[in-house]
């Protein structure tokens, strides 16, 4: 199934749920943030939450800045 | 015994922010920083207690190595101010504080910039305002970087911002306070913490910012940016420090001809 994480283009095979775009980015114990479609899903939602195809799919991170 | 009395100065009455407490007036960046160990001794050294950080979307394929800058700069020792930076709508703005929240547990202090123009990186008052309005109607607690006009500072306050932090110049400009007139004006009418956010360059500029009674300066570049960034965020607690007490302190009149420092009576 194709969906936009970051607006890239990505393929997700097998389990569709946020969990899965997690493990995939290697996020597992760290801080950030998702949203779905302009949605914020909360963290306590993201192993149940399932993707649809073409869901566009936001993680993001604290970075320096001023 | 009784103890002695070194000095009868009355304390400074803290800084207050959103109801919490700093004995800090120096409120510094994390961006631009050459690593983040020069990111972690540089904000040590700075004595700040504030720090602001970015929201950005996670790289796909990135380092995961890296340690991340909120294992630097932990949320358990500082108060962590993410900011807008980067948005010119207040639609990104709002977006990217409730990100922010989400990501830091529910933390609802923010920083606000909403941004006008990528070459001055003035701010958007308009979309600021609208930005404001929503993010406090939300929950959120909002310091709000704007212009140094007063009739916006003041709506601003109005409308419930924690603390209001008009720009002494542009952005990384290193320009100092181009118009303290305008801080002054600003400061007059205030009743939240009013902090001069942007245009530091060096030392001076942070004290000059505090002798015009802000009650806090944040700045980034000016660290940062510094050949000696360590050296240079030591200054800046220094300066904002000695810029606070030069402002309790009350500087004396300026005055056009010369007054003799020594007694004019029994000289020979």
């Amino acid at each position: 199934m194709q969906i936009l994480i970051n607006g890239e283009q990505t393929e997700l095979v097998g389990d569709a749920t946020l969990m899965a775009v997690i493990t995939l980015l290697e996020l597992e114990g760290k801080r950030y943030a998702i949203e779905v479609n302009e949605e914020i899903i909360s963290r306590g939602d993201h192993a149940n939450y399932s993707l649809n195809a073409d869901d566009r799919v936001e993680v993001v991170q604290a970075i320096g800045g001023g | 015994m009784t103890n002695t009395v070194i000095s009868d100065t009355p304390v400074d009455r803290p800084l207050v922010i959103a109801g919490k407490t700093y004995k800090s007036r120096l409120l510094v960046g994390t961006g631009k920083y050459k690593d983040l160990a020069e990111t972690k001794h540089a904000i040590e050294t700075s004595g700040a207690e504030i720090v602001t950080v970015a929201v950005r979307r996670t790289n796909i394929g990135q380092n995961t190595d890296e340690p991340n800058l909120l294992d630097v700069i932990s949320p358990d020792k500082y108060t962590i101010l993410p900011n807008t930076a980067g948005c010119y709508t207040a639609k990104d703005a709002v977006r990217t504080c409730k990100l922010a929240r989400e990501l830091l547990g529910g933390h609802d202090l923010v920083k606000l910039e909403v941004l006008g123009d990528q070459k001055t990186l003035y701010p958007n008052v308009t979309e600021t305002l609208v930005a404001a309005e929503e993010l406090i109607k939300d929950g959120f607690k909002v310091m709000v970087y704007t212009t140094d006009d007063p009739l916006i500072a003041l709506r601003l306050e109005e409308m419930g911002c924690v603390a209001v932090m008009p720009l002494g110049a542009p952005i990384g400009s290193g320009l100092g306070i181009r118009n303290p007139y305008n801080i002054k004006l600003i400061l007059e009418n205030a009743k939240v913490p009013i902090l001069v956010d942007a245009g530091v360059g060096t030392a001076s500029d942070a004290s000059i910012a505090m002798e015009l009674g802000c009650d806090g300066v944040l700045m980034n570049t000016a660290i940062a940016a510094a050949k000696d960034p360590v050296r240079m965020a030591n200054a800046m607690r220094l300066a904002v420090e000695s810029g606070r007490e030069a402002w309790l302190a009350g500087r004396m009149p300026r005055k056009l001809y010369a007054s003799a420092s020594s007694p004019v009576d029994g000289l020979i």
